[in-house]
């Protein structure tokens, strides 16, 4: 067994500053670092989760102006100005219409692939407020290993409002 | 069924574990919850119950939150007996004490659908005995007959003069009196949290990224570290040049492990891109050399000729060889079948990860795990320390399934750990999660059946080809139990249909691809196999498939029950709708008993619609309904996933899967309507973690034999051209 080694750093210093949950944020990073690794790691907000690394799963969904993003493919240097948003913001006190209904249809069981799919859900419900069950199918491809979806579908008709009925 | 009991190596190497000393050791998981906060100087009446003086009750939870709400569940069996205000009541994770070992596992750990199952009678007497001594508190206090004292939503009364205390202003005399040994449980009428819908503890966290998982955990200086293991099982690193890794912005190590090569940096993507910049050579010369296809021969070959038989504890190969033969004797015909199940990965959302730091006389890892007390055990045996120098913290867990009770990834980040003098967060790729997981068996099950004159079996043999759990779970600690017949990894072949001779034949095979337990364990085979054969048979005798199992159902037993309600509920006996086919399956597995029926339709010859499944669970009694109907949709779609799509497969000794992209999950358009009913039989609670998987893939290949005559017995369906519509 070798030993470890310890690192020199290069001297190569990048700065971004980026628009996250409505502050502004320096951070230090590679241009290639995905917007996930800098939203957890370099800003510390750890809601929104690893799950694949190739945008297959949906956990790392934050909103980039608003629209439902994988942040673990889109390089930071590729954000721009961009409004970022992360489920750290979706509200200050769980009072979002979508929190409420999450809890009270008890939507999350492991939960690891919960702050996606409500950035998604978001997404949907600011585009199209009643959404169909097709829009929902449509919008909502994020994973979730502990089946969880008929719940998450019921709980996005309920923060749209709809009644016991149509949400059957 | 309760793998656990089958397993004397792993009870007796914990009971070795737990001679060893034992020292306190604190686990924050929950702490770090808003409103959660542990209450200032609680009075620990008997450890699982702490009541602070503000009147707050802190209940602890010995089980890890794996997604399957036990903790939320344990705590309404405490506040029952306990006859608590529910706002009142918080919920910690309990510390890793000889006080708060599973006793039906004898340790303190998460598995085999036992957290409440489990626990139900131990935890109803500990808060019974609680409340005894904070009636007797009352009692010395107001000079009565703790006889005349009764409680009140966490107050005593003197029930004829009306007088009452808060148990806030007892618990600190209470907490002074010895435990009775003999007390009453409360009776079924005065239930208030015991079968409620309760909203789980862990979920309000849940909905706005506050939860903390593993792989969220902060620590000061924290570095964060990945891994590339030798992409060929039971191959070494022979040789890697760390200096393209060192040159990366932010690494800072490169570690060297018998098997792996990790980077540690600042952050995971500069560990990532050190990582890929590495051109680490495996030495393969003792690495597996096997293909899938070789093996699909071999398990093919493995159950046509015979092996150990696994003879129940009351018997011996002898009888029940002796007994299988003579109940053949009797048979008119006989039927035999071949069903084959491929690997399957746990693939957990969050991939492996854990955190620790190595001092030299002490050690501290924080952890999504399902299995606190082993890996502490191994972690103290590793650095040299006693038992009692490693603290366990136990953080959420993104799902377990199994994955989490083993050993790999702490271990990895220990010596990773021991070797920077950093405290370390390693977190795997998902391509390193799916390519090195502890895979559920690749098996094969052949059924024979001696069918007598009326068409019903009268003897039955199971022939199972698999490989071995206990060679590869826990790091092998338990392999000496796998001889001559390994139960974990066959399973008890399950007696609930009155067939006169049950014969189970095992033949170990193995090709060093690392196997464990999988949600539901080697019910994912038998209740494949064993559902669909009676599906075969049942068709076989031209009888309708539910009425044939009807018949060899026990007329007052727990599954012919569950039958009927599940001819009522999916309307069975109805009429589908045009193009619809029904099909079902029935398992009974940890003290429950679970029945679905699958309504589909085929279209475009391949294409499936799966149009309602109805589901119906005898868990004996209900403790959080509302959770229970989860874990039955939870374990439909894991169950799904499978058995449409899921495979791994082994070229050269590795796995050829990597991701989500070829490793395919059914996602929220695939799902489809699921009704479940819960049948309260009064039996004490059974398990609903797992339990739901196993007959959903029997469930779907009868239905789709009802509606193309195509009968299926091999998984996934997709390799039969079957993809969900």
């Amino acid at each position: 067994m070798v030993g470890t080694i310890l690192a020199t750093y290069r001297e190569a210093k990048l700065q971004y500053t980026l628009n996250v949950n409505g502050a502004q944020r320096h951070v230090d990073v590679d241009g290639d670092t995905p917007l996930l690794w800098v939203i957890r790691d370099a800003l510390g907000l750890t809601g929104t989760k690893f799950g694949c690394g190739m945008a297959v799963c949906g956990a790392c969904t934050v909103h980039l102006d608003g629209q439902a993003t994988r942040s673990c493919v889109l390089p930071v240097s590729a954000v721009g100005n961009g409004h970022i948003a992360t489920i750290e913001s979706l509200s200050p006190d769980r009072s979002h219409p979508l929190q409420q209904a999450w809890i009270a249809e008890q939507v999350p069981q492991c939960g690891y692939c919960q702050s996606g799919m409500l950035m998604a859900a978001a997404a949907l419900l600011s585009s199209k407020p009643r959404p169909s069950d097709a829009d929902i199918d449509n919008a909502m491809t994020n994973l979730c290993r502990c089946g969880t979806y008929n719940r998450v579908r019921r709980a996005i008709k309920r923060a749209a409002g709809m009644t016991t009925e149509e949400r059957t | 069924m309760n793998w656990h009991a089958h397993n004397p190596g792993r009870r007796a190497f914990i009971a070795r574990s737990a001679a060893s000393g034992l020292v306190v050791a604190f686990g924050d998981a929950f702490a770090a919850a808003p409103g959660a906060h542990a209450p200032v100087a609680p009075a620990d009446i008997n450890g699982w119950i702490r009541v602070a003086p503000d009147g707050a009750v802190t209940l602890l939870s010995n089980t890890s939150e794996i997604g399957q709400g036990t903790g939320t569940a344990l705590a309404q069996i405490l506040a029952n007996e306990l006859d608590l205000d529910w706002l009142r009541v918080r919920m910690e994770m309990a510390p890793v004490t000889p006080a708060f070992i599973n006793a039906q596992f004898g340790e303190y750990a998460t598995y085999g659908s036992g957290g409440v199952a489990g626990q139900f009678a131990p935890l109803r007497r500990a808060a019974a005995q609680a409340r005894a001594v904070l009636i007797s508190a009352a009692a010395r206090q107001w000079k009565v007959p703790a006889v005349s004292c009764d409680t009140d939503v966490g107050t005593v009364v003197h029930v004829s003069s009306g007088r009452r205390l808060p148990y806030a202003a007892l618990a600190q005399a209470a907490a002074q009196l010895p435990l009775p040994k003999e007390v009453a449980l409360m009776p079924r009428e005065r239930w208030r949290h015991i079968g409620r819908d309760a909203a789980r503890f862990d979920i309000p966290d849940k909905v706005d990224g506050s939860a903390v998982y593993g792989i969220d955990v902060k620590r000061p200086g924290l570095l964060t570290a990945t891994l590339l293991q030798s992409p060929s099982f039971g191959g070494r690193l022979a040789h890697v040049d760390p200096a393209p890794a060192m040159r990366v912005r932010g690494v800072r190590h490169v570690v060297e492990l018998d098997d792996a090569v990790a980077v540690v940096a600042d952050s995971y993507w500069s560990a990532k891109k050190g990582l890929a910049a590495l051109k680490p050579t495996w030495d393969n010369a003792q690495a597996s050399k096997h293909s899938s296809a070789d093996y699909a021969v071999a398990l093919a070959a493995g159950v046509k000729e015979g092996g150990a038989v696994f003879a129940r504890r009351d018997s011996t190969a002898e009888k029940e060889w002796a007994a299988f033969a003579q109940a053949m004797r009797s048979a008119q015909k006989s039927m035999e079948q071949v069903y084959t199940v491929p690997f399957l990965s746990h693939a957990t959302m969050e991939p492996m990860n854990a955190t620790a730091r190595v001092g030299s006389d002490a050690a501290e890892l924080w952890i999504p795990t399902q299995t606190q007390e082993l890996t502490r055990d191994v972690v103290a045996k590793e650095l040299g320390l006693p038992a009692g120098a490693v603290t366990i913290h136990t953080t959420l867990a993104g799902g377990g399934f199994g994955r989490r009770a083993e050993l790999d990834f702490p271990l990895q980040a220990v010596r990773i750990a021991k070797r920077t003098g950093a405290t370390v967060k390693l977190i795997w790729s998902r391509e390193e999660d799916m390519r090195h997981d502890f895979y559920r068996p690749a098996a094969a099950v052949k059924l024979t059946a001696g069918i007598g004159a009326d068409g019903l079996p009268v003897a039955l043999r199971f022939d199972s080809a698999c490989e071995s759990l206990l060679l590869y779970s826990a790091g092998g600690a338990f392999k000496a139990s796998a001889k001559p017949a390994d139960p974990t990894a066959v399973g008890e072949i399950p007696r609930h249909y009155q067939i006169p001779s049950l014969l189970s034949v095992v033949n170990t095979i193995d090709i060093g691809v690392p196997v464990a337990y999988w949600r539901s364990v080697a019910q994912s085979q038998n209740c494949f196999a064993y559902e669909c054969f009676v599906d075969e048979l049942a068709h076989a005798a031209k009888s309708d498939p539910l009425q044939f199992r009807r018949r060899l159902l026990a007329p007052d037993g727990r599954e012919r029950r569950g039958l009927d309600e599940a001819i009522t509920r999916s309307g069975w006996n109805d009429a589908a709708p045009a193009g619809h086919f029904r099909g079902l399956a029935l398992v009974h597995a940890n003290g429950s008993v679970v029945v679905h029926v699958v309504e589909l339709s085929v279209v475009d010859e391949h294409k499936v619609k799966l149009h309602r499944i109805t589901t119906v669970v005898d868990c004996g009694v209900a403790v959080n309904p509302r959770n229970i109907r989860a874990q039955m949709e939870g374990g439909i779609v894991y169950g799904l996933s499978a058995a449409f799509y899921g495979e791994i497969t082994i070229k050269d000794g590795a796995v050829e899967q990597s991701n989500f992209h070829d490793y395919r999950l059914i996602r929220l358009a695939d799902t489809p309507r699921i009704d479940v009913s819960i049948l309260e039989s009064g039996e004490k609670p059974g398990g609903v973690g797992e339990e739901a998987v196993g007959p959903v893939a029997p469930a779907v290949v009868n239905a789709l034999f009802a509606a193309t005559g195509h009968r299926i017995r091999q998984l996934p369906l997709s390799k039969a051209g079957y993809t969900l519509a």
